[in-house]
């Protein structure tokens, strides 16, 4: 069965003027030349091969991170009459496998169009229906609640609508994941090989260009910013998923109920994650306005800005409701946060915070195939 | 406000890749006032420096990434055999301890090496590579260069110099002239100057212009226009016009900047047969890099400038892929049609070839014992019948990547008239290698030479420029 899905891919792509046909061109002539070998691990990944496949394609482009290095390297790279462009086919092709794997595929092609414009609706409808039942039940002021939010909304209803869109998300996410782990047949996984994709991924190691000094941005130069505003993101986001997971435990195991106090375990880790929230995110869209045209896919800009403006007004919201909580104003805040995060919830699946998990999955059958043996015996040099 | 100070200029370097950068970097280090005049527009800049990959350098012990040693004495005795000792030895001699210091400079000017790696192996312990190559290398000596204030113009290219007793005066870039202290030209070989190819190569015994079958692997801005004024002016010049590193590339490369992706590796793991579908060279005598460099040139020598590199199954996947695909067809006969050749010529070249093979032990990675008996001309290594379908042909060409001609010049890189060296004109890169290359070619040396006589040249160029200063202001 998966054979002939792959089949049909591969026919399809073959048809059709897919960036996977495109990739495919112009690996061949990396393949021909790997000047970049040293860069990423793309290009050792490539020359494993001598053919590439969709499901070849698939795989290297999320083993993609978009650095950019390449590209500027590149002896063929536009004007020359080969035109090749790695980081923007690579990321043409990321945005086919995010489709192609996504469940349920609807929602998705409409979120990465106008990603900033669904993102936003999505939560302004919801903060507005929050502060309408919040104002229909004469609870939308009220006066100071000692930050205690389930005096607003109760602690199940808030478990009940956020377990279930969350675990949604994640189901989706999780079946997609599914598809494309078994699409790059990937082989059999070793505690070294985990090791080492964990490693990769949680260092960024492909956005230090191969020689420590970052990737590309806006030009030719290199820089460490995008690496460590990404860092900055992704740790603040740990961190407050942490600090949501201690709160969870504290409620259930120990019996403590919110609100906590400001020098508790929770409060603390999203507090420090909050504010690694609004930095990374500030920088990274910074980065994204002034990024090279040429670098990426620019009709996954509004995508990757609507994930990180989402990620942004989260953090936001959440330390304006943290530093007001104990004021009049704190239903409303509540109501803001809320919305946003569900935001965040509801596109999660469908958007930019999927790359992470593809690129974990592709760092891994990274780490697997580099321990199997070569099946080419290539000349070399 | 009764006089208007004219700021002039102390450097001029003409050019824009390796060379001229490294001169350029260099003579602002010393404290120069420089600026580059490349003639290609930002895009295209660097030259063939921008198709380069490493530079062969000289070592006493391993070294951050060069693996063993290298020592001198090897490396001028590689100069020698590839040369066939048309070199000069004090400028290779030169070159080559002056590699051994260069790596670090390069580094503190942004260009990354990096650690040996699945397809380099074999050349880790004479070349050091670029991390991304010699693009990635320019493009870190541009950004080197800007941040130290060397003036940068593009789509500049210089129509002439004025040269006075000897001595620059100043460069013409269109009507506009460009005075300065001293000079540093850089400004590459003549190799996709078409007709100066043509006039090099002259007609063959076929009544054919050979050079109207080349291809220029590297840059379209290479049109010798400063080198041959100067030759024309009388400034000292060494080697000849139809020698240029010339490698054997796939037929259907862009006529301009193919670069490394191009050539055929395939050639030693079956036979080369010319238009006739005759072999004409032992396509087992050596492996890379040396059977790239000389297969240019036996194409340039066959009739039409187009062989055929005719392989069969066995040997798919050993080899650097093709960047096109080849030719395939299930018998030779169905080949030759493809390739437009004569099929039963071509199935006789093979039957004769494949009767000669004495198959030993294959091993494509050393010069095994596979070799023919009795054939004319004989394949010495990695002689496997040709006798698997399906059969591959690729056609290729001469692919030129520089000429040798150039400027004759000694350590202090000055340009030489009547022998006399001048006191503000300089010479770097492939516009003087031939003092070094007089034939034949090592990989990586290109970028030695270029870094080199960059550097001193630039060093040179400086020092001129503000011993003149210096002068002026005395008389002053």
């Amino acid at each position: 069965m998966q054979q002939i899905k792959s089949l049909i891919a591969e026919a399809s792509a073959l048809v059709s003027n897919a960036p996977e046909v495109e990739a495919a061109r112009m690996l061949t002539i990396c393949n021909s030349c790997r000047y970049c070998e040293g860069f990423c691990a793309v290009f050792p990944a490539m020359t494993r091969r001598i053919e590439f496949l969709p499901a070849d394609v698939n795989y290297m482009a999320n083993l993609c991170h978009n650095c950019g290095a390449c590209l500027h390297a590149c002896q063929y790279a536009p004007p020359h009459e080969f035109a090749i462009n790695i980081p923007k086919v690579m990321a043409q092709v990321r945005k086919d496998t995010y489709i192609a794997y996504a469940w349920p595929k609807s929602f998705g092609s409409l979120y990465r169009k106008n990603g900033v414009a669904v993102s936003m609706a999505v939560s302004f409808s919801l903060i507005l229906f929050l502060l309408l039942t919040l104002a229909v039940n004469g609870t939308l002021s009220s006066e100071p609640l000692q930050g205690n939010f389930y005096a607003i909304f109760s602690h199940n209803t808030l478990a009940i609508m956020f377990g279930a869109v969350f675990g949604f998300s994640i189901l989706a996410l999780w079946i997609g994941l599914q598809n494309f782990w078994r699409g790059i047949s990937p082989g059999i996984s070793s505690g070294n090989a985990v090791a080492e994709a964990t490693h990769d991924a949680l260092t960024l190691k492909y956005l230090g260009g191969g020689h420590g000094e970052g990737c590309n941005n806006e030009d030719d130069a290199f820089t460490l910013w995008r690496k460590r505003f990404h860092h900055f993101t992704f740790y603040g986001f740990m961190l407050c998923f942490a600090a949501t997971s201690v709160a969870t435990l504290y409620h259930y195991l120990l019996g403590l109920h919110a609100p906590y106090a400001l020098n508790s375990l929770p409060v603390i880790l999203g507090t420090l994650g909050g504010i690694g929230l609004l930095i990374g995110p500030a920088g990274l869209l910074y980065s994204n306005f002034k990024r090279n045209a040429e670098h990426g896919d620019a009709s996954q800009k509004p995508m990757d800005r609507a994930f990180i403006v989402l990620l942004f007004l989260i953090s936001a919201s959440g330390l304006a409701l943290l530093a007001y909580r104990d004021t009049s104003a704190m239903p409303a805040l509540l109501a803001i946060h809320l919305g946003f995060v569900m935001g965040f919830f509801l596109t999660m699946p469908y958007g930019k915070f999927a790359h992470g998990f593809y690129r974990l999955a592709a760092l891994l059958k990274n780490a697997i195939e580099k321990r199997q043996p070569n099946k080419l015996g290539l000349g070399g040099e | 406000m009764g006089f208007q100070v004219k700021q002039s200029l102390d450097v001029l370097v003409i050019g824009g890749g390796n060379a001229a950068l490294c001169a350029a970097i260099t003579a602002r280090e010393v404290g120069a006032s420089v600026l580059i005049l490349e003639a290609a527009p930002k895009e295209w800049r660097g030259g063939n420096s921008a198709h380069t990959r490493n530079i062969r350098a000289m070592h006493e012990q391993p070294e951050d990434v060069m693996l063993e040693t290298y020592p001198e004495e090897e490396y001028w005795q590689d100069v020698l055999k590839v040369t066939s000792g048309k070199t000069d030895e004090r400028l290779a001699r030169f070159v080559i301890r002056g590699s051994a210091q260069c790596r670090k400079w390069m580094s503190q000017h942004g260009v990354h090496f990096q650690p040996p790696l699945s397809g380099t192996l074999n050349l880790s312990r004479t070349n050091a590579f670029f991390m991304g190559g010699g693009k990635a290398l320019v493009n870190a000596y541009y950004r080197s260069a800007e941040k130290l204030g060397v003036k940068i113009r593009y789509n500049s290219p210089v129509d002439s110099v004025e040269i006075q007793d000897g001595k620059f005066i100043a460069a013409y870039v269109g009507d506009e002239r460009i005075e300065a202290k001293t000079c540093v030209l850089a400004a590459g070989g003549f190799e996709s100057n078409r007709e100066w190819l043509k006039e090099a190569w002259g007609v063959n015994e076929y009544g054919e212009s050979p050079a109207d079958n080349f291809l220029i692997r590297g840059t379209q801005y290479n049109k010798g226009v400063l080198l041959k004024q100067l030759i024309d002016l009388g400034a000292d010049s060494v080697s000849d016009p139809t020698q240029a590193h010339m490698v054997a590339v796939d037929a259907r490369a862009p006529l301009y900047d193919g670069g490394i992706c191009t050539r055929i590796d395939a050639v030693s793991f079956g036979i080369v047969v010319n238009k006739n579908a005759q072999r004409f060279s032992d396509e087992g005598e050596d492996f890379w890099p040396k059977r790239y460099a000389f297969w240019g040139r036996l194409v340039a020598q066959q009739p039409g400038q187009i062989g055929y590199s005719i392989i069969d199954s066995k040997v798919l996947g050993r080899f650097m892929p093709p960047v096109f695909p080849g030719e395939k067809a299930d018998t030779l006969e169905e080949l030759a049609e493809k390739l437009g050749l004569d099929p039963n010529a071509l199935v006789q070249t093979v039957r004769t070839y494949n009767a000669a093979c004495r198959v030993g032990t294959f091993d494509h990675t050393i010069m095994d014992d596979c070799h023919t008996i009795g054939l004319e001309p004989p394949k010495t290594h990695w002689a496997l019948p040709i006798d698997r379908s399906p059969f591959y042909g690729y056609a290729v060409r001469p692919g030129v990547t520089f000429t040798y001609l150039g400027l004759k010049t000694d350590e202090s890189a000055a340009v030489r008239f009547n022998n006399q060296p001048s006191e503000n004109l300089f010479v770097a890169g492939e516009m003087m290698a031939g003092n070094v290359l007089g034939k034949g070619y090592a990989a990586g040396i290109g970028m030695a030479i270029g870094t080199v006589f960059g550097r001193a040249a630039g060093g040179e160029a400086a020092k001129a420029a503000i011993h003149q200063k210096g002068h002026t202001h005395a008389a002053n």
